[in-house]
């Protein structure tokens, strides 16, 4: 039972709390304590710092644009109307806080409203759904195109798509990428004619992919009804991102141990036998560790890339609020900060488990 | 005709300036049913001599026969066992013997193949670990799926590149009865490779030393005339082996000396004295 637990854990990348699971067995509680104490109390205390440094930071800046706010109204309008601006800003009245830095408890605020406004929309869209159903089915009876709901996405919607997104683009770059890679991998003509190119597109800033890809599917897609936004914002994210998987599969093929390619040729093993028996098990360490870094490039991108394409999503999510300029804005922004931060943390842990499972290498990743 | 010939090969490396001349002009024939050694220093080119006869590379001249035909590629007639064992290590012993039996029997059934796999693990007795994979095996286990593996094809000839070279004196011996056994049982023609006199000694027909590279040659053969099956501890004791043994040490402890002396080079010492490091307080 312990040990199926601790399995599990380690699996799942919860190591950490192997003390706990091992002190409550009733295993040796002088070493798991202390066990405790670094792995678990240590990383809170840390957080704890975190907060309360950014509590300090936010504070002080909130102080700095509020004295700048009174005395500007000050200079401006006089006395009355600067004494005025004080009252409202220590009221706590939303109209006149001063925009800066929020706080982590204005964050976690905007957080809930986040939530509670996608459950509000959550609602307003299955009420929608009820509504129409009967008209629907009239519709598409006649052949119609049904009504679907059009109202503004909710915060989690954003996130969904964000990672519809990210996936649609990482795979993109995985079947463009590592095909090509093991091509070039196998033979040195191949690498060194492109290698040009690679080195060449490689370092092009996702902005440049974005106009690249827009200029070509916006002719394409001339015909099409519909959004293209999400084909562009894709098809960017998976050009950006490819580049470290194409790089990685070549290396990892063309350096395949000499003693394994030995024996295949001893084996006389057939070319495909050769691909697929040997070289690949082989670079396979390799192929994953680019994979890893295209979907954390990925990841990256997708959000400047939504937010220039005006596809939805998180980045586009952020730039909306930015632009908006409400009071609550700041912190909404924020809070989609940790979120992304979040998933992308969440994503390159599901990569490092997959290639813990695939991968002969049974190294501990970094 | 031999069964394997070698007429005046060479084996260079590089060209121009950086040309390595590796091996030159060995003559080499070793008859069916045969086990011949080959002893030499490290780095006098016993690899490269391997990989020419396995069929891993071509000569620069010369000709490498085998059954009268010239090798030009490598076969499943000469099985290979090598020195770093060189398994795959995604795959288990049975997956790694699997490789080369359905390379080896492709038109065989699925029942025969596995029977194959499972009688050669046995002849190793590694079957309480057939499922394992090779970073779970200690070294001695590691090649004894080598030699499975080259054994499973059913190669005409056996070629061993120092199979034993980097285990511990007891392992090393167990695996050495063991492949004599393997070699005797259908009597095929074996190539040993190796730095062990006394391996070489016990196990072979015929022993020829590689004088060391560059340049490397064959030197002068010593015939070992003593019955099979061979008694270690016996052999201390037998006058043919101690004859044989010494003529052959005291041969490569003279070419070894004479490539001391060759690649001798006499370096002026600077004039250097110990600085006075005493503290003067």
């Amino acid at each position: 039972m312990k040990d199926a637990i601790l399995r599990t854990l380690r699996f799942l990348g919860l190591g950490f709390l192997e003390p706990v699971v091992r002190l409550a067995a009733g295993e040796d509680s002088k070493k798991n304590t202390i066990e405790i104490l670094k792995k678990i109390v240590a990383p809170i205390a840390s957080i704890l710092l975190f907060l309360g440094v950014w509590y300090t930071g936010s504070k002080s800046l909130f102080n700095t644009e509020a004295n700048y706010t009174i005395e500007k109204a000050r200079k401006e309008q006089g006395q009355v109307e600067a004494d005025k601006v004080k009252a409202c800003i220590e009221s706590g009245d939303l109209s006149c806080q001063p925009n800066t830095l929020p706080s982590p408890s204005q964050v976690w605020a905007s957080y809930k409203l986040l939530l509670k406004d996608h459950n509000t929309i959550t609602a307003d869209k299955k009420a929608f759904k009820l509504r129409t159903a009967a008209l629907n089915e009239k519709r598409v009876a006649q052949g119609k195109e049904p009504i679907v709901y059009t109202g503004r996405p909710s915060f989690v919607d954003q996130i969904k798509t964000s990672i519809k997104t990210v996936f649609a683009g990482f795979l993109l770059a995985l079947l463009i990428a590592t095909p090509i890679g093991i091509i070039i991998g196998l033979s040195e003509t191949l690498r060194t004619s492109f290698n040009w190119l690679i080195q060449i597109l490689k370092p092009v800033s996702p902005v440049v992919w974005l106009l690249l890809v827009f200029m070509i599917v916006k002719t394409m897609t001339k015909d099409a009804t519909g959004d293209t936004s999400f084909i562009i914002s894709f098809i960017s994210v998976g050009l950006c991102s490819m580049w470290a998987t194409l790089v990685n599969t070549a290396m990892g093929v063309s350096s395949v141990d000499k003693d394994y390619i030995n024996v295949a040729k001893v084996l006389k093993l057939g070319a495909l036998q050769k691909i697929f028996k040997v070289i690949l098990p082989a670079s396979l360490p390799l192929i994953f560790t680019g994979l890893r870094i295209t979907l954390s490039v990925a990841w990256m991108v997708l959000i400047a890339i939504e937010l220039l394409a005006q596809s939805p999503g998180l980045g586009s999510f952020v730039w909306e609020e930015f632009q908006n300029g409400a009071n609550d804005s700041n912190s909404k922004i924020i809070v989609a900060m940790f979120v992304i931060g979040f998933i992308g943390f969440l994503l390159d842990r599901i990569m490092l488990t997959i290639q813990k499972f695939i991968s002969f290498d049974k190294n501990e990743g970094i | 005709m031999a069964y394997l010939e070698l007429n005046n090969v060479s084996k260079t490396f590089g060209t121009g300036d950086s040309t390595t001349h590796v091996l030159d002009k060995i003559n080499l024939h070793i008859e069916e049913g045969e086990f011949v050694a080959i002893v030499g220093f490290t780095g006098s080119g016993k690899t490269t001599l391997v990989n020419l006869i396995n069929g891993l590379d071509t000569p620069t001249s010369g000709e490498v026969l085998f059954k009268g035909k010239p090798v030009r590629d490598t076969s499943h007639e000469r099985g290979v066992i090598f020195q770093n064992y060189s398994l795959l290590p995604w795959l288990t012993v049975y997956q790694n013997v699997e490789m080369a039996v359905k390379e080896a029997f492709p038109n065989k059934t699925k029942a025969f193949r596995d029977a194959r796999i499972k009688e050669y693990v046995d002849l190793v007795s590694l079957s309480p670990a057939i499922n394992k994979r090779p970073k779970e095996l200690s070294g001695g286990m590691r090649q004894r799926v080598s030699v499975a593996r080259a054994l499973s094809m059913d190669p005409e000839m056996i070629l061993m590149d120092e199979p034993l070279g980097a285990l511990d004196a007891l392992t090393r011996g167990n695996l050495q009865d063991e492949i004599l056994n393997i070699w005797n049982k259908n009597k095929r023609t074996a190539l040993l490779i190796t730095n062990d006199v006394d391996e070489g000694l016990y196990m072979a027909d015929r022993i020829i030393p590689l004088r060391p590279g560059p340049n490397a040659t064959l030197g002068p053969e010593f015939k070992i005339d003593i019955e099979r099956p061979r008694d270690k501890a016996a052999l201390n004791d037998s006058e043919e082996y101690k004859k044989t043994r010494n003529a052959l040490i005291e041969y490569l402890m003279d070419i070894g000396s004479e490539r001391a002396s060759n690649t001798q080079n006499l370096y002026k010492l600077p004039d250097l004295q110990p600085k006075d490091l005493r503290w003067d307080f």
